[in-house]
């Protein structure tokens, strides 16, 4: 009886493409996230292929190549004490972009646990989790991550640490937010239908659904995170010579524009560039994990 | 607020609760398998007795062991109760492996096994799909599957054909009532639809307001409602055969939740209301098994004394 009657339901959605299908090719439709995509997948490969490039030691100093323009020898110059400019630019991605992704993944680590939680249980938890996030946002991100970085000490590492705590309020806000959206869905209600115990709920049912958001949020701040580790280094709380930073070569640039300006205009360039790949991909994200537009 | 509801299920019954939205069927049903969520709801008095244990219904909710094993729920709305990020091979392998403790391969035979018996076609291949890629009335079938997965005495369905297409409605109920057959079930079956509870019910319970007013076996509540709101309910069903006129309603609309009238709620809407009923009714036995809560119980001896 059943089997006969199945013919009806039998509106097989075969042809239906899955969904990883369909965001990537949203992505790829999406000429100015394709062009994001371009500039991030650069930058990575650069700095990741740093120890393998055919490029002289970033601080390897020659008295005699002081401050030279863009040649032959040193495509895009040296600087005040003779070192080559495009080695140390490689160099320096390195440090800008495991700056960026480490500070935004202590930032999702921290962040997004505490959001899930803080979303979920809600009372007394939430209220405190919500307090602290709000008194943490109430100061400005990077003023937030200079005092920190001040306070921890000058290197990379106190940097990026000090960039993802100033950047975890924003994940617990996100994070909190969409779950209280998702746990009053029907199938949460399933879950618990079905006896799944509250970690597993959390894990299998909550967080990959809050995922998306989270996703876009993490891209795009990795650009301010880049920016942040810039500033730091620029101020001397970030990287510390002689390794490269494009934040630190940017400060010593500073003192020779009118003399050296390639040196400023090379991780000026990059810097732009590498953050702008970064919001483009960030929105290309956003745009093709909308479930609202098919 | 719901209150004074006392059902009975035995295994291979079923029980159909009757009523308008909003009357509390839903959330009766959330209550027994212990989902009400603590912040809005509270249960100040209740037991349920469930295979010779019996649960205070105010301190503890229903041991999630149960839940899921020995009690299933199948909900109102299958395009959002299944989770939209995991195939539906693992949703439906991972309450077994939950319950049984056997391994995720294991889980996922026994996920096929039930794919098959709801009569989903090809259930090998939708065994890899996401709920997105599936219709309303296959996405039930998955609910079903999933709820049945690991042989429960008790089945909660939440008005499980609610939200489907005419067509689909039927081939649901058919399935749940040949599943209900073949495993001996008790299932509890809520539905606003009279025709499904004449159909398909062994007793069915009316509620009005929150309150449970009549409950009895189906063939002697249909032929002899006692309660003036199950007769409200039973004149304004069309029928095939007969003179045809306009449909009787019942006059007025349920009270909400703060004008909800003392002693029997339906009072300001009953064509027999009289001072009495300000206080509340007590359910009393009209028949075999059949129980109503109103003051003039057995109508018949009210209306021969009018008469």
């Amino acid at each position: 009886m059943v089997a006969a009657n199945t013919n009806a339901d039998l509106a097989v959605a075969d042809d239906l493409p899955r969904p990883e299908n369909r965001v990537w090719k949203k992505f790829r439709a999406h000429k100015s996230a394709m062009l994001g995509g371009i500039l991030v997948v650069f930058f990575v490969a650069v700095a990741l292929l740093a120890p393998i490039l055919p490029i002289p030691d970033p601080a390897a100093t020659d008295w005699g190549m002081v401050r030279k323009a863009p040649s032959a020898a040193h495509p895009m110059g040296t600087d005040e004490i003779g070192r080559d400019v495009l080695s140390r630019m490689i160099w320096g991605a390195q440090a800008s972009l495991l700056a960026g992704v480490i500070s935004v993944g202590i930032a999702v680590a921290v962040g997004v646990p505490l959001g899930l939680v803080a979303g979920y249980f809600g009372g007394w938890i939430d209220a405190i989790i919500s307090r602290c996030t709000e008194a943490l946002l109430a100061a400005p991100f990077l003023i937030l991550a200079i005092a920190l970085a001040a306070f921890l000490g000058p290197s990379l590492t106190n940097a990026m640490i000090a960039i993802g705590i100033s950047a975890t309020p924003l994940f617990i806000r996100l994070t909190r937010g969409q779950v209280i959206n998702i746990k009053v869905e029907d199938y949460v209600d399933s879950a618990r239908a079905i006896g799944l115990p509250t970690h597993l709920i959390l894990s299998r049912y909550i967080l990959p659904n809050v995922l998306p958001p989270i996703l876009v949020q993490a891209t795009l701040t990795i650009a301010t995170a880049i920016i942040a580790e810039a500033s730091l280094s620029f101020l001397g709380l970030g990287q510390q010579p002689p390794a490269p930073s494009w934040g630190s070569m940017l400060n010593t640039a500073k003192n020779f524009l009118n003399q050296a300006p390639w040196m400023a205009m090379w991780p000026g360039i990059s810097i732009f560039l590498v953050v702008l790949g970064f919001n483009l991909l960030g929105d290309g994200l956003r745009d093709a994990l909308d479930p609202r537009e098919h | 607020m719901v209150e004074n509801i006392d059902l009975t299920v035995a295994p291979g019954e079923i029980l159909c609760i009757v009523g308008e939205s909003g009357c509390g069927k839903s959330v009766t049903a959330m209550a027994l398998m212990g989902l009400l969520p603590p912040d809005v709801a509270r249960i100040p008095s209740g037991t349920m007795n469930f295979a010779g244990t019996t649960f205070d219904m105010t301190r503890e909710t229903l041991p999630s062991d149960l839940r899921g094993s020995d009690m299933a729920m199948i909900f109102q709305e299958p395009m959002t109760s299944l989770n939209p990020a995991f195939r539906i091979g693992d949703q439906i392998g991972e309450t077994v492996v939950r319950h049984k403790g056997c391994t995720q391969a294991e889980g996922r035979a026994r996920a096929l096994e039930m794919l098959r018996r709801v009569g989903l076609p090809s259930p090998e291949d939708r065994l890899d799909v996401y709920p997105h890629q599936l219709s309303g009335g296959q996405r039930q079938r998955v609910m079903i599957a999933m709820a049945l997965a690991n042989d429960p005495r008790l089945l909660i369905a939440d008005e499980p054909t609610t939200a489907l297409d005419v067509t689909i409605q039927a081939q649901i109920l058919e399935l749940i009532r040949d599943l209900q057959r073949d495993t001996g079930m008790g299932t509890i079956l809520i539905t606003h639809d009279l025709g499904v509870v004449a159909e398909v019910a062994d007793t069915v319970a009316v509620m009005y307001g929150g309150q449970m007013v009549e409950r009895g076996p189906v063939a002697e509540v249909f032929a002899n409602p006692q309660h003036p709101y199950t007769i409200g309910l039973m004149a304004s069903v069309p029928r095939l055969t007969g003179p045809r006129g306009r449909l009787t309603t019942i006059p007025g609309t349920v009270p909400t939740m703060d004008t909800m009238p003392d002693g029997c709620r339906f009072r300001t809407r009953c064509a027999f209301a009289a001072r009495t009923c300000a206080t509340r009714p007590p359910l009393t036995d009209v028949g075999p098994d059949h129980l109503t809560a109103c003051h003039f119980a057995p109508l018949e001896d009210m209306l021969r004394v009018a008469g």
